[in-house]
């Protein structure tokens, strides 16, 4: 527990004073609290049933001081520990930040963003609900408890210990409340989640839905869940049902017991009325506190769980490491494998079996085969999103491991086949890679990636939002998007991966057209499963589970008559029948 | 510092949803129907359980001060003390009962009407078209399904009865403070107001500034979420650094805003203590006055000061309740605003059922307008005979897709008839309609779940073996098997265990099990390697039998293989035949195939 808590310290520690100032203002308000049933004691034992009238000035002055004092104090309290949690959690996020865009593909391909959201959210809050209040609530449950037991002892012993007779079966209730409703809250949660997966799914699907006609049987499903999640919830109240009503009914037995042998001691003569009265309000100020307990300790315990998801990320290991000495001379994008293997973390099948290739910087290199050959592995290896088992890899003769890694990325363009866009605009998102790029710089961009002219037929141009809220683009637009994007950066060599196949075929001819403007002078890798897309390039690789199985010219593939020519013959067979049959 | 900015406004993440709404009466009242059911029952039953209970908390004070303490102990008169002891020990027992049945019934309450509410809207929102799902995001449906809803679940289970049992205490203390003592009670309740105005006008402005957190957060997450997604781009393209920059900018507003609402929210209990503290002091001076002019028993001094203690919470509940109330209306605005939003297709009252359709298709002079201003189709004949395979070719927005939408019925024609089987559309049952008709996506959505239920979608009631021999028909049970688990692998939406070639063999089986007259297959352009597009193409081939079949198809291999072709244009037929006798004609078909293999080779 206190090893959780220690190897985040850096996080919360510089803070510290914050949290004793809270906990000094808190020592403040649990004295005061206790004053009241004191104050009350004393007006009615000694001004009224005493007499002394005269007391009544000093004693309303007394306590609006010591209230004005207590309200001072609460602001403190509350203000500094919750400013401990957020200041806290403001660098918590920021390490967190940092931390994941250095984390690599591999650690990506097992992390579901989903978990790893939930981590940046409900596990920081949990956290920073520990610091802000956990912790002095629990300091505060002690204080009052300890405080207002000792005012009851000094009033009468006797009275005190038969009204906290109480608090052993209080204590048993809260616990045991405690255990079984927060399994309870969890299925609960799990229930929702179950719910929400299963609307979104639906809306997700709605066109697979719709197209098989079957609403009704997505209504019923939805309705299973949802009545689950009725049922569940309908537990769970009954757990309160049963068990905060007791703890209220053993609060006001101690009330009644109170009265009773309270009752009976004034009457003898043994207790005070005032002392009685007061007894009235410091019980709950026992009995309310422990009531609390439960939640406190198992704040606790959650926090500890947040906090181990939480290192969880943080100290994920980087697997990609950045080499002090980093060479920052400029690419020219000459690119060189050598024997190079590949196996993905926790897969058994290898994704590249020493691969060779060499491409001079300017030349074009076409790899096709079918999914799951290691067309892209060669290019993430390139990029060193992964590192390769054995081999090596030059870039200008100089291995990747010894360029700065952002220096050799910014080098490098990708355009996938699933454009990613970001919310922002359409400009900042064609600047992604160069933000400090000109508008003319980001225009002309577009103008090479054939984009420009849908763009300024968008409701703002360049200034229209994309993105969850924002506008949305057809597969092919988007693409030539990520296209002008790799552009911008001006790239030595440039990685098209299946970057037209989403798209019509007329909008793969304009995107194709740009895209041999664009890669005039780069070292290029095109990933296509057409070709057409490839046919061009000055040495193309057929790719057979993660083998370079052929390699050659178009032609010189043509004739070898392996698996190039098979699929030659496949895509363009329709061509020479269709004409042939038209030209008899 | 101009760098530095440009960093921090790289993303925009729009806040669209208000939070709160001013309160409307008819908006309340049109949420309130949603009890109509449990009138009868639960409603009676939780609010005389909250009766019990509330009764019981407003006069034990009286009977500890007044009466114990003024009678009993005042007069040493030990039987009377035992009496009420064992008077209100009996009460506490009633009302430990009351608030058992209270919390109980009031959760089964509020979650029916929430059950109930949810299903009236997800219900409602399956019927909704195409066009609905394309105009609005797939969160913001999602949002107001179960989001919003559920900010109703509060005013619906404690919300309502709440609301009662605090009025009722109120009203309660009130009465009885003034039968004890007017005077006392008009001094002390000075401080209702005050206490009234700390929990509706401080508390509205501490709401405020937690609506700025709120919405700061939910950039903060948006941002997060969408950098975990865009991770690769933003490694290819090195923007850790300008990224982190970006983030600094929002987690300083986001901890601003945090410490703006802390700082707010910690004026709340001092001002709560302060209005408390008055009010004490009023007692303490005044009623120690009042005792002495012999206006006033210590007992009832005792009674007064409990009171006092009472009365913040519900004053408190009453305010958070009205918070509630706004937000609630916020929130059923937009389901409302689902709920009033009609199906493009309304049934005929006598619409007939069609017990089982041939697929002979006729469109009889439609003409077709989404909205005024587009018309789709000006004016359309053409037949479709039982059993032809048909292919639509043409560009975006030649009208193909609204062929195959007006065939499902999932609009009616502006003018004209769509018939099938000789019944004009108009007259049949919707869901007769389209339990016949199957659309094939290509790109098909995954279900979480295993291969064989994303299968068996098609025709949710069919057997285990039904569901492999359709896989087999279409060719999919090559790579189900080389699966880890075959049938019972586990798949999902986002997962890459499918390729787009696999799914693709997916929603055939699929379609295949459906089992319908008419097959309509919408063609997508995908990333798929030629070896796999063989096998697609004879996998189609066995589909198509025996169906009359609508293709909107882009690839030249599968538009060769219809009966017939149509070419449009703006909603127009150009021209129509087989694909031997639109080559012959070298026309618009003839052009279009040529152009195609043209790129194919100037590329």
């Amino acid at each position: 527990m206190m090893d959780i808590f220690k190897k985040l310290k850096q996080y919360y520690w510089p803070y510290k004073m914050w949290l004793l100032g809270s906990i000094i203002a808190l020592i403040f308000v649990t004295a005061i609290t206790v004053v009241y049933p004191i104050v009350l004691q004393i007006t009615i034992d000694e001004v009224i049933r005493g007499e002394k009238y005269s007391w009544i000035p000093y004693i309303s002055l007394i306590f609006i001081a010591l209230m004005g004092m207590k309200a001072i104090a609460t602001y403190i309290d509350q203000y500094f520990g919750d400013y401990f949690g957020i200041r806290s959690v403001f660098s918590l996020r920021e390490a967190l930040y940092e931390k994941l865009q250095r984390l690599s593909f591999r650690y990506y391909d097992n992390a579901k963003t989903g978990d790893i959201m939930s981590k940046l959210t409900a596990d920081v809050d949990g956290f920073r609900f520990f610091l802000s209040f956990g912790f002095s609530e629990f300091v505060r449950i002690i204080l009052l408890m300890t405080a207002s037991l000792g005012v009851m002892f000094y009033y009468s012993i006797p009275l005190a210990l038969i009204t906290m007779a109480v608090m052993p079966f209080l204590a048993v209730v809260v616990f045991r409340f405690d255990r079984i409703v927060h399994p309870a809250f969890r299925r609960i949660r799990k229930s929702y989640g179950n719910l929400n997966t299963r609307v979104q799914e639906n809306i997700s699907g709605m066109n697979t839905v719709k197209s098989l006609s079957r609403e009704d049987f997505e209504v019923n499903r939805f309705l299973d869940r949802s009545g689950d999640y009725r049922q569940t919830y309908i537990n769970t109240s009954n757990i309160w049902a049963r068990y905060f009503p007791l703890m209220e009914f053993i609060g006001n037995v101690s009330v009644v017991v109170l009265l009773a042998y309270g009752g009976y001691l004034v009457m003898n003569g043994e207790l005070q009325l005032g002392e009685l009265v007061a007894f009235f309000n410091l019980v709950w100020l026992v009995l309310g506190p422990l009531m609390n307990f439960g939640f406190v300790i198992n704040l606790f315990s959650q926090s500890k769980a947040s906090g181990e998801r939480l290192l969880s990320i943080l100290e994920e290991d980087e697997d990609i490491i950045n080499d002090p000495a980093v060479e920052h001379a400029p690419i020219r994008g000459s690119v060189v494998f050598e024997d190079v293997t590949l196996t993905y973390p926790g897969e058994e099948d290898k994704a590249l079996r020493n691969v060779t290739l060499h491409a001079p910087a300017g030349t074009t290199i076409g790899l096709i085969g079918a999914t799951g050959s290691g067309k892209t592995s060669v290019t993430q290896v390139l990029t060193r999103f992964y590192e390769p088992e054995s081999g090596s890899v030059y870039v200008d003769g100089k291995p990747v491991k010894d360029y700065d890694l952002q220096h050799l990325r910014r080098n490098v363009g990708v355009v996938l086949q699933e454009s990613f866009l970001f919310s922002t605009t359409i400009k900042e998102n064609i600047a992604y890679g160069n933000p400090l790029a000109s508008e003319e710089d980001i225009i002309n961009a577009a103008k090479r990636a054939q984009a420009h002219d849908f763009i300024m037929e968008t409701p703002e141009g360049y200034d229209t939002l994309l993105g969850e809220r924002g506008m949305g683009l057809s597969g092919g637009q988007k693409q030539r998007i990520a296209i002008a994007r790799a552009i911008l950066i001006d790239p030595a060599v440039l990685i098209l991966d299946d970057a037209t196949s989403a798209v019509d075929m007329e909008t793969e001819f304009k995107i194709q057209k740009a895209l041999r403007e664009v890669m005039k002078g780069r070292t290029t890798f095109i990933i296509a499963h057409r070709i057409s897309s490839i046919k061009h390039a000055d040495e193309i690789l057929v790719l057979d589970r993660g083998r370079v199985v052929e390699r050659g010219g178009h032609e010189d593939l043509l004739v070898n008559k392996g698996t190039y020519r098979r699929i030659y013959d496949i895509q363009y067979k329709d061509r020479d029948k269709i004409f042939k049959a038209h030209r008899q | 510092m101009a760098r530095n900015k440009k960093h921090l406004e790289r993303f925009q993440y729009t806040q669209d949803q208000a939070i709160e709404k001013p309160f409307n009466w008819k908006q309340l009242l049109r949420l309130l129907k949603y009890l109509r059911p449990y009138t009868k029952k639960l409603l009676p039953i939780a609010i005389t359980a909250m009766l019990v209970s509330t009764l019981v908390r407003m006069f034990v004070p009286v009977l500890i001060g007044s009466v114990a303490i003024d009678s009993a102990i005042a007069d040493k008169d030990v039987p009377f003390l035992t009496w009420l002891v064992i008077g209100i020990s009996l009460m506490y027992l009633i009302s430990y009962a009351g608030n058992n049945l209270r919390i109980k019934y009031v959760n089964i309450l509020g979650q029916n009407v929430i059950y109930d509410l949810r299903r009236h809207l997800f219900t409602h929102v399956q019927r909704l078209s195409h066009r609905f799902f394309d105009t609005k995001s797939a969160g913001s449906i999602l949002v107001r399904i179960m989001n919003d809803i559920n900010s109703l679940q509060e005013l619906f289970t404690n919300g309502i009865i709440n609301v009662l049992m605090d009025i009722v205490l109120l009203t309660g203390i009130v009465v009885l403070l003034f039968a004890l003592s007017p005077k006392l009670a008009i001094a002390i309740l000075i401080v209702l107001p005050l206490m009234f105005y700390i929990s509706t006008k401080l508390r509205r402005n501490i709401r405020r500034s937690w609506q700025t957190v709120r919405i700061e957060q939910s950039k903060l997450n948006s941002h997060l979420n969408e950098s975990l997604q865009g991770m690769r781009i933003t490694q290819a393209f090195a923007q850790e650094d300008e990224n982190a920059e970006y983030f600094e900018g929002i987690n300083t507003s986001n901890f601003n805003a945090w410490k703006e609402a802390s700082r707010k929210s910690a004026m709340f209990r001092p001002f709560v203590e302060m209005s408390n503290a008055i009010g004490t002091v009023i007692l303490l001076a005044y009623g120690a006055y009042l005792i002495l002019e012999g206006d006033v028993t210590v007992g009832t001094f005792v009674t007064f000061s409990i009171y006092l203690g009472m009365f913040w919470e519900p004053i408190s509940r009453l305010g958070q309740m009205y918070n509630q109330l706004l937000m609630a209306m916020a929130a059923s605005e937009r389901i409302f605003e689902f709920l009033d939003e009609q199906p493009n297709v309304k049934e005929k009252e006598d619409a007939i059922e069609l017990k089982s359709i041939n697929g002979h298709i006729e469109f009889d002079r439609v003409k077709f307008a989404y909205d005024t201003e587009r018309i789709a189709i000006p004016d359309l004949s053409l037949e479709i005979k039982q059993g032809e395979t048909v292919a639509l070719v043409g560009h975006t927005g030649s009208g193909k897709s609204t062929i195959a939408n007006l065939i499902s019925r999932f609009y009616d024609p502006t003018e004209g008839e769509v018939r099938i089987d000789g019944i004009d559309l108009r007259d049949a049952k919707i869901d007769s309609i389209r339990s016949r008709i199957s659309v094939v996506l290509q790109d098909t959505f995954i279900f979480s779940g295993d291969i064989m239920e994303n299968i068996r979608f098609g025709r949710p009631e069919a057997s285990d073996e039904e569901v492999k021999e359709a896989a087999r028909v279409v060719g999919a049970d090559e790579f189900i098997d080389r699966l880890p688990h075959g049938y019972r692998t586990e798949v999902e939406e986002r997962g890459n265990i499918l390729s787009a070639g696999e799914r693709q063999l997916l929603s055939f089986a699929r379609a295949l099990l459906a089992d319908p007259s008419i097959l309509i297959l919408d063609e997508a352009t995908s990333s798929i390697d030629t070896e796999t597009e063989m096998k697609i193409q004879e996998a189609l081939n066995r589909l198509l039998k025996n169906r009359t079949a609508i293709m909107i198809a882009h690839r030249l291999s599968t538009i060769r293989e219809a009966d017939k072709i149509f070419v449009l244009e703006n909603g127009k037929v150009l021209e129509h035949g087989s694909h031997e006798e639109l080559m012959e004609k070298e026309g618009e078909y003839y052009e279009l195939v040529k152009s195609q293999f043209q790129m194919l080779d100037a590329i």
